[in-house]
């Protein structure tokens, strides 16, 4: 049920922004999820098309820009990525000291507007 | 004729926004606010009643505990000495701050020391909504496995603290102490954690004088 939640906030912003520009109809959306931030599958599409029922949100559809998690490795300063979805050491040196540089990112970029 | 309008607002932008005014009141009520975190069955609410039991009788408590239904643990929190509210989240998989804004109205904040928020089991969701709490708090346990900061990073990166419940299953368990805190190493650097149980009593003393330290932090401050 975490979908319906995100699925109300995303429909909360996209509304707001579409009013302030005069939108007669929100018809895309996109957005960026990274890896590390949520859990979002395309059910949120189905809660999408029963909350925005009736608002200038009607219809619109969902694109997602997923971008992988990457992390640098403190030690060796080479970039990885999870492995099948599980964090790991360093894979180049076994180093477990490591920064996020992308994953965590949850955001709205743009809508199309009519 | 369609045109492009830049948004760039994080979805989180609505709730971020309701957790830093909850944040603002529980500050001005002079009160100090956890966020308990956990799966199922990690032990919320043993923690809850051990803590209750444990801290001095002169701090003041209150519990909101959320669950999808019932109010098993709001009357557990009660039965141990706390002021409780019980959120039911109507099958959401977390509390997020504007249940958490609903369940403050139902208390009188400036006549308590301390307020638990005991959130809805579940290692993903509860990490993306803040609740405004001055402290996320995460509980793991043995029997959950070694392998869970690998699996669950986002909850890991973001706690300020770690309780390891039912650390008196060690023997019986196959649980490598070494690569489940290397793996919250990675995440979340020098993360203070707490080893307990629960059950024995063991660890518990240390996790309450911090929790007390906190609260007196606060006080002077």
């Amino acid at each position: 049920m975490h979908e319906l939640a995100i699925t109300e906030q995303i429909a909360e912003i996209a509304i707001r922004h579409g009013e302030k520009n005069q939108a007669q109809q929100v018809t895309d959306l996109y957005l960026v999820i990274g890896e590390l931030s949520t859990v979002i599958d395309d059910s949120v599409q189905f809660y999408w098309d029963l909350i925005t029922d009736q608002t200038i949100c009607a219809g619109a559809k969902l694109h997602f820009n997923r971008l992988p998690a990457i992390f640098r490795c403190l030690d060796c300063e080479k970039e990885y990525r999870l492995s099948e979805g599980e964090l790991t050491p360093c894979p180049h040196c076994g180093s477990t000291r490591m920064e996020v540089l992308q994953g965590k990112e949850f955001h709205l970029e743009s809508i199309n507007i009519t | 004729m369609t045109r492009k309008v830049s948004v760039v607002e994080k979805v989180h932008s609505v709730n971020d926004q309701l957790a830093a005014e909850n944040q603002l009141q529980l500050q001005k009520a002079g009160i100090f606010s956890i966020n308990l975190m956990a799966s199922p069955g990690a032990g919320k609410t043993s923690l809850i009643e051990k803590t209750l039991a444990g801290l001095d009788p002169a701090i003041t408590v209150a519990a909101i505990d959320g669950d999808v239904a019932t109010s098993i643990d709001a009357d557990r929190a009660a039965k141990a000495g706390a002021t409780a509210v019980q959120i039911n989240t109507g099958g959401q998989c977390h509390i997020d701050a504007s249940m958490l804004r609903s369940a403050l109205e139902q208390l009188d904040l400036a006549t308590f020391d301390l307020l638990l928020v005991e959130n809805v089991g579940n290692l993903i969701c509860p990490a993306s909504f803040k609740l405004g709490t001055d402290k996320n708090i995460l509980i793991a346990s043995i029997p959950e496995g070694d392998d869970k900061p690998y699996k669950y990073p986002a909850m890991y990166q973001d706690v300020d603290a770690l309780i390891i419940n039912k650390i008196d299953l060690l023997p019986y368990i196959d649980f490598k102490m070494d690569y489940f805190k290397a793996g919250v190493e990675m995440l979340n650097p020098g993360l203070i954690t707490f080893p307990i149980s629960c059950k024995t009593g063991q660890g518990i003393e240390d996790w309450i004088q911090w929790l007390t330290d906190q609260i007196r932090a606060g006080d002077s401050s």
